[in-house]
């Protein structure tokens, strides 16, 4: 039961904005004290675990593009080129980037688009130039960290109700796997196929919620 | 066979010029905190096989100790002005957008045409592998692309990445460290204790009950572990196996895969998915950390609830 107290330690470290790799270190040594583990031993496995998991931090070797590409003046490109397309809101702009995401996601393609590879250097300028170019105002501090958000947040729900989807991916393996070792035998097909009742459905809510995020941002730039 | 070993190469060299670069830049008064932490970061990538559990341990806590301190700094490479910047946008013009295009073709013709593709009965690629093999040989050429095409300096690409790296700052490392967490928690078996603790204490003896405890457990067991792959196997082995498919006759896929989904709600609350929730935020230097939690909070309650109705619709046809 006290090997819980791991699950706290991360609640209240994060509640209360501690480092969070310390609180995960102190986490895990919580747990794996409680757990009967040695100190060295929890070192042990931690180390493991943190090597056999480099791969999570391949993603950003997109970087250096990225920056050079910054450098060279993409963000004010991507923002003037939106800005050209007159009536080309930011809702409908986002809703359009939500759309193809879910679908690449859906045909494997979720490594083509991503936080770093292209919210930063494309997607939030082009959503930020959109807002300005429809108020005719530049965006105050508030409203660019909204639209900064929105458009990461659009990122994140077009990946996840998309890639369940393709039915190569870790999601229904896993799935697969586990129906399997209790004696179910099931076609990976089916788990994809059910996945798109749900995965249409957030694109209708979080639609609906891009399309009244854009009246509001209009609505308060109309005010004196 | 191209496998991962080769893109870690890559990533250790990257993160070692990050790293030399750090260390000379005077404008930064903490370089040597950050010259240590992506050092540490390029020993893990080129070393890590070698350096045996315990040594990665320690790697690990050097990292936590270089964070949790305030040791690590933002560098400040030269860079162009904004001013500079409009006028080399209005230069360059569509070919700027060439090699950030580069990037997603490389991978997709990584994923659709070099994946499947053999040499001499030999896959060119590690299967397995095939996607973040793609990932990283798209960087390359599309750096490749942006240096030739826009004709920046040769260095521009290191120094403008560690600028973007510093930005993003320690909270880079904090997904890994979730997963190697992740799995302390596999060890000790809290998942097990959780699945156990919910199943004595919400009964479970009507169908809605089930299906509503299964999505919502999903969520909120996601919410906790940061993964949905970890919640998945104790929630489904508790409730959804047993109850929802054995004793309610529940179709096993739509179980599973609105189970999974109900999982990938939480994940969009919690800021233990930081690679989705806290690296963003840091990337896209906004000053709220949890600001893209709060965006999708009103977007994964609905779908959550909605995928309670559509699991207890569908599953019992």
């Amino acid at each position: 039961m006290l090997t819980l107290l791991g699950v706290v330690v991360v609640v209240v470290g994060f509640a209360a904005r501690l480092n969070p790799l310390l609180v995960v270190i102190l986490a895990a040594f919580t747990t794996g004290l409680f757990a009967g583990l040695s100190p060295l031993g929890v070192l042990a496995a931690f180390g493991k675990a943190f090597n056999e998991n480099r791969f999570v931090t391949v993603a950003y070797l997109v970087l250096p593009m990225v920056g050079v590409l910054e450098r060279a003046g993409l963000q004010e490109r991507a923002r003037a080129l939106i800005a050209r397309l007159r009536g080309v809101s930011v809702g409908p702009f986002l809703v359009a980037y939500l759309a193809l995401r879910q679908i690449t996601s859906a045909i494997g393609l979720h490594s083509i688009a991503g936080q770093a590879q292209s919210i930063r250097p494309l997607v939030a300028p082009m959503a930020e130039g959109a807002v300005e170019a429809s108020t005719g105002a530049p965006l105050d501090a508030d409203a660019r960290q909204a639209v900064r958000a929105q458009a990461a947040a659009t990122d994140n729900i077009g990946l996840f109700f998309g890639e369940d989807i393709f039915i190569a991916i870790g999601s229904i393996l896993l799935m697969v796997g586990i129906l399997a070792s209790s004696g179910i035998v099931i076609d990976p097909l089916h788990l994809s196929l059910w996945a798109i009742p749900t995965a249409i459905v957030a694109f209708l809510i979080h639609g609906a919620r891009l399309i009244l995020f854009d009246r509001r941002l209009r609505r308060k730039a109309g005010e004196p | 066979m191209i496998t991962l070993s080769l893109v870690y190469l890559l990533a250790g060299l990257v993160f070692a010029a990050f790293a030399v670069l750090s260390a000379t830049d005077r404008a930064n008064a903490k370089r040597f905190g950050n010259a240590l932490f992506w050092g540490l970061v390029a020993v893990s990538f080129l070393f890590g096989d070698r350096l045996g559990d315990v040594g990665n341990g320690v790697l690990v806590l050097g990292l936590a100790l270089i964070a949790g301190f305030g040791l690590l700094g933002r560098g400040q490479p030269a860079t162009t002005s904004p001013d500079e910047r409009r006028v080399l946008s209005e230069r360059f013009g569509g070919r700027l957008f060439v090699p950030a295009l580069t990037l997603p073709l490389v991978v997709a013709l990584g994923v659709l045409v070099f994946k499947p593709m053999q040499i001499g009965g030999q896959p060119l690629f590690d299967p397995k592998q095939a996607t973040l093999i793609s990932l990283a040989l798209a960087a390359v050429i599309s750096v490749l692309t942006a240096l030739i095409l826009l004709r920046q300096p040769p260095l521009a690409p290191l120094q403008e990445g560690r600028r973007l790296m510093d930005t993003v700052g320690w909270a880079a490392l904090l997904p890994q460290m979730l997963a190697a967490l992740g799995a302390v928690f596999a060890l000790a078996g809290v998942g097990e204790l959780i699945g156990q603790l919910v199943t004595a204490w919400i009964p479970l003896d009507t169908r809605f009950v089930a299906v509503a405890v299964y999505c919502l457990g999903m969520a909120a067991f996601t919410m906790i572990m940061g993964n949905a792959f970890a919640a998945f196997p104790v929630l489904t082995a508790g409730i959804g196996l047993p109850i929802l498919i054995n004793r309610f006759g529940g179709d096993p896929a739509v179980v599973c895969a609105i189970g999974m989904l109900s999982g990938f709600c939480g994940t969009l609350m919690t800021p233990l998915a930081a690679n989705f929730n806290l690296v963003p935020p840091a990337l896209l230097e906004l000053p709220d950390r949890y600001s893209v939690i709060k965006a999708q909070i009103p977007t994964a309650l609905p779908v959550l609830i909605a995928n309670v109705v559509l699991m207890y619709v569908l599953a019992f046809r």
